[in-house]
């Protein structure tokens, strides 16, 4: 990575980096402001001393002529105006990366949190550099889940960010953990590593994950970066360009897949969104600041792959929709964002059906590159295409059968009907942990597409329904 | 570069910073911030205080730092060299960026848009001394397969030429001709620069008559666009704005795209780099790549450089409509811009108007699609522009500020609907809450093309999708089944329609493209087969009967089995269909 080249420094500025200042003007929530400094940059990192030993980290946010305001990540409880001292670092956040990351868990700063010795390294700027577009690869590898609603209807492909939208009480967490269980590259044996960047989840949640982690096996390749839900929420600012910036090394200086968990981004957004307030800045929607689309970008654009680099960095954040919203602020921005989404839906929840990725509104926009011949199987497009038609259609005569009773409705509407249940039932329907193949995925697709008339079947060629159909 | 300091940063708020300044200052000059040389712009001066927006990311940036002026506004470089690029918002070569600083933008980097050291071979068109007037044409390059790019004196040059160069191969800032002015002699070089908040001088506006044929079905019969027409594509997540522009500017035939990737994904652009070399431009026979520009300020670039990106994308396409060429601008997305526009406004601590945008969004939307036109030029031909800008309206709710402003200003609305999305139906544009207000603008070039039938074949279909949607609400109550034969043929004509004409697949060789003869044909046959099927039913054939029929399936599948060559296919099947169901049509009652 390059790195910009240092500025060239005036005689005084390395007297003037170690000066500490005494007393600041102001606390409000995690916002400090300071007067009568000098030479301080904007966005760079400030240690905070409450005046009984303790250091606390936090970040310039606006700088002018001798004043400075500064967010602490740590909390400013017990901050006094006279006695806090500040120190400026004169540089960016950074973390330190190094192949010694790999199986240990940091803090929402990137501190070590497993009580061993902070790892020997390269220190690297958390906030990372937008990757110049002529030198992105444009991604188009397959990966397999082994989950049929995800392989057959939203293909994943590596260097996508494809984040799950959930709810309270949905089994996201389950499908992560399956995901990451499940997750390969059919006939290719590459190195991988999972960073895991858990923001404001609660400390069992995080357990759930990283025990899934361990089981499969997986512990040795595994950084976690974690801010949970009794950490101070303004770190967690940090702590998915702290995941990311990992990730980056693991990928694309070590060649490594990665793949980068992120939940909740709702959690993260929910702080930026505290910060924005305590600043008093103008809000856009439900008090999100209006720059909550490029601060979502700059964490969601870090997913992808370079030409000519080795490893690549695969997204699946979760974002949770407050009250099951998919208008939400968050997962609306998300959305435009990411390269498809898998909705999950409570409806399917409550009838048992495990995972619930809801048929229609889940999307995977990467897809169309990733299969057919060569990749999964000539007829994916087509079969994927007419599912989705077909159940939407089902969508519709459930509407109109909660109207007119099922009894009513045409021999053809209750065929879509039995497709409708035979398709929640048999296809999206498995274990958790039932690794299904691409094959099976595909021919149980058939199975079930042939539950309907062959005329039905508009966006499927005649050589595939002889193919296929009704085998 | 210039070492004129027009002042030092006094405080630093994200991407905008105030510097103090000398009186130096100009409004909208373009600066260089700090020892990275960072660039900027003065968005306003207040008495000692100049506010710059910075293109670049301002992190280190420290008060005290200088600024730099340039005393030009920002501008883009116009000359042989741009087609076949890709450009961040401020006109940065993104390929020259990453050979000169690797995969990863950086702060600081600085690269001429236009090669400096790369040969043109140029063709003079005149001969000195002649008089000549701003714009005019005076050689040409060929600059790639597909593009001629004509040498045109700067608009404001005009008197009388003394010197042309002769035919031969010429570095871009080689002097290539000679005009005397009234103020004095002027040397005029293969490129030239342009501010991009003025929009270049034209000779005067021109009607719209001739529709931009974009190949996409339900555009061109039903909502079209006139070339020099503007259009806006509201959709929420997921319901394919990106699909539709992608499809557009490969398909569509104007001479030059200008395609510009506002704040959205940087795989789009590297999906638009892979593809489109590799296709091929139906009308030319050349590489699509021959005629598009990339301009690329992805969702993670700098938001000021985002907020200007449409600026240099539109000031491009009038360089070149000013050669004579058709143009067509798809500006993805025009609502990450407005987003741009507010974060900077909030930044300078600026009244909020409606969802904290600032209360000149409307204005400048209108001055952006104003740039759009038919137009005479300066060189005496007949050019336009046509935008194509993409809307996401948040929780796709087009009662938002951008949609709403923005449908003040343009006269084609092609609203995307979510649940045609989900049943991925593509292009998801509904017919029921779009509109085009060029129908009649385009409507006698269509007639010419049909022998006079256009306007009835589309009035026929739209009453009967008018007639479906009505039904539709029955059906919602009862069921279809209680319908008559005669209803149901316009709910199963509807659901043709819409199946194997309206939904288009963007991703198969034979259907990606439709030309306006196959659109014709097979909107005809449509419409010939609910003319004779109705009149079969009031003879009393059953509707079951008549869906048994081997052109039913035809039909369905017409849009793959007959490619944009096969017109006679078409032909075929159209008098199959008439046969087959005019046989019913006979039987008495």
């Amino acid at each position: 990575m390059n790195t910009p080249t240092p500025q060239p420094e005036r005689p005084d500025d390395r007297l003037l980096d170690r000066r500490e200042y005494v007393g600041v003007t102001e606390v409000s929530g995690p916002i400090v402001a300071l007067n009568g400094i000098h030479n301080v940059g904007y966005n760079e990192l400030v240690e905070i001393g409450d005046g009984r030993g303790n250091l606390r980290l936090g970040m310039t946010l606006e700088v002018s002529e001798g004043a400075a305001i500064a967010q602490v990540f740590e909390g400013t409880s017990g901050l006094r105006l006279s006695s806090t001292r500040v120190r400026f670092r004169g540089e960016p956040l950074t973390i330190t990366v190094s192949p010694e990351i790999l199986g240990r868990a940091f803090d929402g700063l990137g501190r070590p949190a497993d009580g061993s010795p902070e790892p020997s390294g390269e220190e690297r700027d958390v906030n990372g550099l937008p990757v110049n577009p002529t030198a992105r690869d444009y991604p188009r590898k397959f990966i397999q889940t082994g989950i049929s609603a995800i392989d057959g209807m939203n293909t994943l492909v590596r260097g996508q960010k494809l984040p799950i939208f959930s709810g309270s009480g949905l089994p996201h967490r389950q499908i992560v953990a399956q995901i990451t269980r499940q997750a390969k590259i059919v006939g290719e044996d590459a190195p991988f590593a999972v960073v895991f960047a858990g923001m404001g989840i609660k400390h069992d949640e995080a357990m759930f994950y990283l025990r899934s982690f361990e089981e499969s096996g997986a512990m040795g390749r595994v950084v976690a970066y974690l801010s949970l839900a009794d950490a101070p929420s303004v770190e967690r600012r940090i702590t998915p360009r702290a995941a990311l910036t990992a990730a980056e090394y693991l990928a694309f200086d070590l060649g490594m897949h990665v793949l980068v968990i992120l939940t909740d981004m709702t959690n993260y957004c929910e702080a930026l969104r505290e910060i924005s307030t305590q600043r008093q800045e103008i809000p856009s929607r439900k008090g999100y600041p209006g720059y909550l689309y490029s601060d979502l970008a700059s964490i969601y654009e870090r997913a992808g792959m370079i030409i000519g680099r080795q490893g690549s960095i695969t997204q699946v954040p979760v974002v949770s929709m407050p009250n099951d919203d998919i208008s939400h602020p968050v997962p609306d921005l998300s959305g435009y964002i990411t390269e498809g989404q898998i909705v999950l839906e409570r409806d399917l929840d409550q009838r048992g059906i495990y995972p619930p990725i809801a048929g229609l509104p889940s999307l995977s926009r990467l897809m169309k590159d990733g299969i057919g011949e060569g990749m999964t199987r000539a007829d994916h497009a087509h079969l994927a295409s007419q599912l989705f038609a077909g159940y939407a259609q089902v969508k519709n005569i459930r509407a109109l059968a909660s109207v007119i009773g099922e009894e009513e409705l045409s021999t053809l509407d209750q065929t879509y009907l039995q497709f409708g249940e035979t398709f929640e039932r048999k296809f999206l329907s498995q274990g958790i942990d039932e690794d299904r193949s691409i094959t099976q995925t595909l021919d149980l697709g058939w199975e079930v597409l042939s539950v309907l008339p062959r005329e039905e079947l508009h966006r499927i060629t005649e050589e595939e329904i002889r193919k296929y159909y009704g085998k | 570069m210039s070492e004129r300091i027009v002042g030092t940063v006094k405080r630093v708020v994200g991407p905008v910073i105030e510097a103090v300044c000398t009186d130096d200052a100009e409004m909208l000059e373009l600066v260089y911030v700090g020892e990275h040389r960072l660039i900027g712009e003065v968005v306003r001066i207040r008495q000692r205080s100049a506010w710059v927006q910075v293109y670049e990311d301002t992190t280190g940036l420290r008060p005290g730092a200088p600024v730099y002026g340039t005393g030009e506004p920002l501008s883009v470089e116009l000359g042989p060299g741009l087609v076949g690029g890709i450009y961040d918002g401020v006109q940065r070569p993104l390929d020259v960026l990453r050979a000169r600083t690797g995969d990863f933008i950086s702060k600081g980097v600085h690269a001429p848009a236009i090669d400096r050291d790369k040969r043109w071979h140029f063709v003079p068109q005149v001969q000195a001394p002649c008089p000549v007037t701003g714009g005019m044409v005076i050689g040409a390059v060929r600059e790639t397969d597909a593009i001629l790019h004509k040498i045109m004196l700067p608009p404001s040059v005009a008197g009388e030429l003394i010197h042309i160069a002769t035919e031969g191969d010429y570095l871009v800032e080689d002097v290539i001709g000679r005009v005397r002015t009234v103020e004095g002699e002027t040397d005029v070089t293969l490129f030239q620069r342009w501010p991009v908040r003025v929009s270049r001088p034209y000779a005067e506006r021109l009607p719209q008559s001739q529709p931009l044929i974009t190949g996409q079905r339900v555009v061109d019969t039903l909502f079209p666009v006139a070339r020099g027409g503007v259009v806006v594509v509201p959709g929420g997540f997921g319901t394919g704005k990106t699909m539709i522009q992608h499809a557009l500017a490969k398909w569509c035939d104007a001479d030059l795209v200008v395609y510009i990737g506002c704040g959205e994904r940087g795989n789009e652009m590297t999906e638009v780099l892979t593809d489109f070399p590799k296709l091929i431009d139906p009308r030319t026979g050349k590489s699509l790549m021959d005629r598009t520009i990339l301009i690329a300020n992805t969702s993670n670039m700098p938001v000021a450089a985002r907020e200007a990106s449409i600026y240099t994308g539109i000031t491009i396409a009038e360089y070149f409509r000013d050669m004579g060429y058709s143009v067509a601008v798809m500006a993805d997305s025009t609502s990450r811009w407005a987003e741009a526009l507010r974060e900077l406004s909030g930044r300078m601590e600026e009244m909020p108007a409606d969802e904290g945008f600032p209360a000149y969004l409307p204005t400048r939307l209108a001055e952006f699609y104003e740039r759009a036109g038919m137009v005479k030029t300066l060189a005496g031909d007949e050019a336009s522009i046509t935008t194509i800008g993409a809307v996401s309206p948040p929780g796709g709710d087009f009662s938002e500020p951008v949609t709403q402003h923005t449908k003040r200003f343009i006269r084609t609305f092609w609203a995307l609907d979510k649940q045609l999305a989900n049943a991925r139906h593509y292009p998801a544009i509904s017919w029921r809450d779009s509109y085009s207000e060029y129908v009649d603008d385009v409507s006698e070039w269509w007639e010419k093309k049909t022998h006079g039938e256009w306007r009835s074949l589309r009035a026929g279909i739209l009453s009967i999708m008018q007639r479906e949607a009505r039904l539709e609400r029955v059906v919602k109550l009862v069921g279809a089944d209680v319908l008559p034969d005669s209803q149901r043929l316009v709910l199963d004509v509807a659901s043709l329609f819409k199946n194997a004409f309206l939904q288009q697949n963007a991703y198969d060789k034979v259907d990606a493209f439709c030309v306006a003869e196959k659109q014709y044909l097979m909107l005809k046959i449509i419409i010939v087969y609910y003319e004779h099927a109705t009149e079969a039913i009031a003879h009393g054939t059953a509707l079951a009967t008549l869906n048994k029929l081997d052109v039913m399936r035809d039909m369905m599948q017409m849009k793959f089995e007959c490619g944009n060559e096969d017109i006679p296919k078409l032909r075929d099947l159209l008098a199959r269909v008439e046969r087959a169901v005019r046989e019913y049509s006979n039987t008495p009652a």
